[in-house]
């Protein structure tokens, strides 16, 4: 499986996101805001997490009109799979290949711990490996994670299994507690909790091991 | 010429903000602030002649998230 890796002025969860996949067995390379296109027959685009361009204006905003985002947007309209973690789940709401938009945490707290989620659905290759229904603890690190969307896109959502993750209890105000989304067609998936600094038992945890293994060995078989 | 581009969130969105503000205003003792909705002013320089229309393509596109966003244009 190849994969790349999304570099913006600001990310900062880059290196571990391709150590992630690198560990699961895909070949990673990285791609520069600035390209205007992907390496050739990339399976997975991964956005991680940051401050790309400094949070400036809204977050994501600006990296959602960076040349290599209109490629990404391309490679998702063609099926593609993306996985976007923390800014990159801001990332793509702002590009519109997720529904919704993240606000300032409701506590007006930056917050930074390992939090308990449940995972709602195995139905995606990103969630293939959990169970619905299934504990799990994973860290997060953000100022505006509260994820809102229209209520009847959301009803929709729930309606349709697109729920990935809840907070098992509320953190920050998101509806629902959404911890994460995926798209109508289950190949793009937006996440606050960062699954890329849970695959080591040296870190603090490996719960996040399952989504690389199984999105790896899915995208491979496909 | 300038515009000045008003953006806040729309109605119903809860401005967890404006309700920091709101709530520390109350504790500074000025009574009777019943909300506080904070948005951003946004000023551009441009081009004699640029449209309206055009100055709204940009906030559709960038400036404003219409998801949660509304905003409002001023050609000064």
């Amino acid at each position: 499986m190849r994969a790349a890796v999304v570099v913006f002025p600001g990310s900062n969860c880059d290196r571990d996101m391709a150590v992630a996949l690198r560990a699961a067995g895909a070949d990673v390379s990285m791609v520069w805001h600035k390209d205007a296109s992907l390496p050739d027959a990339v399976d997975l685009v991964a956005i991680p997490g940051g401050f790309s361009f400094g949070d400036y204006l809204r977050c994501g905003a600006i990296a959602a009109q960076s040349p290599i985002c209109r490629a990404v947007v391309a490679h998702a309209e063609r099926g593609g799979y993306v996985l976007g973690v923390c800014n990159g789940f801001q990332v793509l709401t702002e590009t519109g290949l997720l529904p919704g938009a993240l606000m300032r945490n409701s506590g007006l707290k930056f917050i930074c711990k390992t939090v308990d989620l449940t995972v709602e659905t195995a139905n995606s290759a990103f969630t293939a490996g959990y169970q619905a229904g299934q504990a799990m603890r994973l860290p997060v690190a953000h100022h505006d994670g509260n994820y809102t969307v229209d209520p009847a896109i959301l009803d929709r959502m729930q309606g349709d299994d697109r729920i990935a993750f809840r907070y098992a209890t509320p953190l920050n105000g998101s509806v629902a507690d959404i911890a994460g989304v995926l798209s109508e067609n289950r190949r793009v998936l937006g996440m606050m909790p960062h699954p890329e600094r849970a695959v080591d038992a040296g870190h603090g945890g490996t719960d996040g091991q399952a989504l690389f293994r199984e999105l790896v060995g899915q995208v491979v078989q496909a | 010429m300038k515009a000045r581009v008003y953006v806040m969130l729309k109605t119903g969105v809860l401005d967890p903000q404006g309700e920091a503000v709101r709530h520390a205003l109350g504790t500074l003792g000025f009574a009777g602030v019943e909300g506080v909705r904070q948005g951003k002013v946004i000023e551009l320089d441009l081009a004699d002649g640029t449209s309206e229309a055009v100055i709204a393509q940009m906030c559709d596109k960038l400036l404003a998230n219409t998801v949660i966003e509304s905003y409002r244009i001023e050609v000064l």
